[in-house]
């Protein structure tokens, strides 16, 4: 407990002030010197680290404009609709608090994968921060279910056979499948108990796991402190700068420094922002899709349906899960074992185990419908991110130092991730018209890229290690300006 | 404090009853939790006003013309009574290799014993197709595709029957679907039964 301290009487009134509340909230006090003005970041953040704190930007954005939002909105699938296009166009700035709450949403998802990207090129994920990239997937994978049971709300045809479609993901489970989805209808088929309890988990339930898991996912950052660029421990460095002999060297105050530096890019980001809020909310049925203004009809199904873009990547490797595909992961293990039995340096006994695991993965493969498959695969692709520390092997922790093929790789990977996406907006079957190439269709395009999506992470352990990291200098690189 | 040179407290010794004790109402704690928590979970399941509304729907066929299809809506579904020219009939016979459960033998979606033939329909009607128009893939609503040959998304020799535009899953004019496709089953036949010549009742299949 600190000391009770008295201030002169002659003292200005503002530190008269400050002191009266010192005594009676230190925490306050400490927590703002710990998290703002005494937490000490590397100096030589670049471009990609303004993502973080966008992010929390649009989160604030998402929560003030859904206050709003939710004082006209009716959940109630008879009125759902209406009451969207009664904010739209009788309630005096509707369409303005509208159009932020949707383009905040798309706003999210860019921001946070260039943020995961971020942190996939600087190793940000490694020791001792794994817990920092578990929190984050976490706020991912809250930010997909938040994005999916809002867009249920407009009650559109989209948002309608949207949340079928999803929903019935679950039923593909065996066993428990059916009742799962059942269980999250609250029906048996979308209708009004499920709006109602996606209403209430959009606006409620969620949303309060997502601030807790971002104040964790802050919490476990500045413990072990921000990574940067170069992959530099700055902790690990000289010690001692002009505000502190005990903070690290290479670091500066977050507030000033930082918090000025990233007023910067939230101007550039809300010119954008406002840029489509204004002229084009929609931008061409990507944000808003077109759809989505004709009313929910159970019976019948627009002719094309695919979500909104931030999920068509994970949605195309769902339609790429066919029986195709099956047969192709089934060779693979067998030749994975075959290669176990040829190169491992272990017993007999390990290999034979192996062999069992190959085994029984195929014949659970052939067991279970495509189907099934399928969502293992599009949950397994976003379950598969939480465990990258433990899959990057290299010796070299940022992307600067290591070999310059690992460069093109990532690459690639994002080549292939956003080819994905685009392909999960397409229609399905054949890519060219001609009769010749009927054999190209999406659906196989969308199979190599999800096998290159997978094969990119489990072959981590082994690729990240080739090759020699450049060396790595002592203190991170930084020139002044 | 941590530096204090001494302290004048000793613990007591360790009582292993209180710990018998703190575990008996930690699992009563946990006891009452399940217990709590079970109307919670329940109150997620379809509201008895849910389950009463499934009753059968009955139609009537008599303005349905050769190659016509009608929906109608059965339990919040849509219900597709398609009414097969014989040349639609004709075709299931070239289909049946390129269809995946030709015989309707899967249980997922069990067919009933009436219609699992070729036409998947009753004998009395051949002709007339009666399916739940939802995909048992994902739960889109497949669309007509009635016409024969090649268009966009569909192979070559398409001999007439439904699209998904979800996931590209294809069915033949019988409901039953095309091999190597995301789509598991053959669409699902409702129960349903002839009140009359041209007058179903979708949902009910006993003769009362």
């Amino acid at each position: 407990m600190a000391e009770f301290k008295e201030i002169s009487p002659n003292a200005p009134l503002g530190a008269k002030v400050g002191n009266w509340f010192n005594n009676r909230f230190p925490t306050a006090f400490a927590e703002y010197r710990k998290h703002m003005s005494e937490y000490y970041a590397p100096k030589n953040f670049n471009f990609w680290y303004f993502f973080g704190s966008l992010a929390l930007l649009v989160l604030v954005i998402q929560i003030v404009t859904g206050i709003f939002l939710v004082m006209h909105y009716k959940p109630d699938a008879a009125k759902a609709f209406e009451s969207v296009e009664y904010i739209m166009r009788d309630v005096p700035g509707g369409w303005f608090i509208r159009y932020m709450h949707s383009t905040g949403a798309s706003a999210f998802f860019v921001v946070v994968y260039l943020h995961m990207f971020r942190g996939m090129l600087y190793g940000s994920y490694r020791k001792p921060r794994e817990l920092v990239w578990i929190f984050g997937c976490a706020i991912f994978l809250c930010l997909m279910a938040e994005a999916f049971m809002g867009y249920l709300l407009p009650w559109g045809q989209m948002s309608y056979w949207g949340a079928q479609v999803i929903v019935n993901l679950f039923s593909a489970i065996p066993f428990i499948g059916p009742d799962l989805a059942l269980l999250i209808r609250g029906d048996y088929v979308v209708g009004d108990a499920t709006l109602n309890r996606f209403f209430s988990f959009h606006v409620i339930a969620v949303p309060l796991v997502l601030i807790g898991l971002v104040v964790a996912h802050l919490l476990a950052l500045h413990d072990v402190g921000s990574n940067n660029p170069d992959g530099i421990e700055i902790k690990k460095g000289p010690k001692g700068n002009r505000w502190s002999p005990d903070a690290p060297t290479d670091g500066i105050p977050f507030h000033p420094y930082y918090s000025v530096h990233d007023i910067v890019g939230v101007c550039v980001f809300l010119m954008v922002y406002f840029a489509i809020v204004f002229f084009a909310p929609e931008v061409g049925g990507y944000f808003l899709e077109f759809n989505n203004f004709i009313p929910a009809d159970p019976l019948v199904t627009p002719s094309h349906i695919a979500p909104v873009w931030y999920f068509t990547a994970y949605y195309s490797m769902l339609r790429a899960t066919t029986d195709l595909m099956v047969n192709v992961l089934c060779v693979i293990i067998a030749l994975g074992v075959v290669l176990a039995f040829l190169k491992c340096k272990c017993s007999t006994v390990m290999k034979g185990g192996l062999a069992v695991i190959g085994l029984v993965a195929i014949a659970l493969l052939k067991t279970f419908d495509a189907k099934f498959w399928g969502v293992v695969v599009m949950g397994g692709a976003v379950i598969l991110l939480f465990f990258l520390p433990w899959l990057d092997r290299s010796p070299a922790r940022s992307i600067r130092y290591r070999p310059d093929w690992h460069k093109w790789l990532y690459a690639v990977f994002v080549i292939w991730f956003m080819l994905l996406m685009v392909l999960g907006i397409m229609v399905p079957g054949p890519i060219f018209s001609h009769p010749s190439l009927s054999w190209f269709t999406n659906e196989l395009v969308a199979m190599i890229g999800t096998l290159f999506y997978f094969g990119f992470f489990l072959l981590m352990p082994w690729w990240s290690q080739l090759g020699t990291p450049k060396p790595v200098p002592e203190r991170v690189t930084f020139k002044p300006h | 404090m941590s530096d204090a040179p001494s302290s004048n407290f000793t613990p007591a010794p360790l009582d292993s009853s209180k710990r018998t004790w703190l575990i008996a109402s930690g699992c009563a704690g946990a006891v009452g939790t399940v217990a709590l928590a079970t109307p919670f979970v329940s109150s997620f399941a379809p509201s008895e006003k849910a389950k009463a509304a499934g009753a059968a729907v009955e139609v009537d066929i008599a303005g349905v013309k050769p190659g016509e299809k009608l929906t109608v809506e059965w339990r919040g579904k849509p219900v597709w009574i398609l009414r097969r020219t014989p040349e639609m009939m004709a075709s299931l016979q070239k289909t049946d290799a390129e269809v995946a459960d030709p015989k309707s033998l899967r249980t997922a979606f069990p067919t009933p014993e009436y219609a699992r033939n070729e036409a998947r329909s009753r004998e009395d009607h051949k002709e007339v197709l009666v399916l739940v128009g939802i995909c048992t893939h994902l739960g889109c609503s497949p669309v007509d595709r009635l016409q024969a040959g090649a268009q966009p998304s569909l192979p070559d020799n398409w001999e007439g029957g439904f699209f998904c535009p979800c996931h590209g899953s294809t069915f033949d004019l019988a409901g039953r679907v095309f091999k190597n496709k995301p789509a598991p089953d053959n669409l699902e036949v409702p129960p349903y039964m002839f009140l009359a010549e041209n007058k179903l009742l979708i949902g009910e299949d006993k003769k009362a």
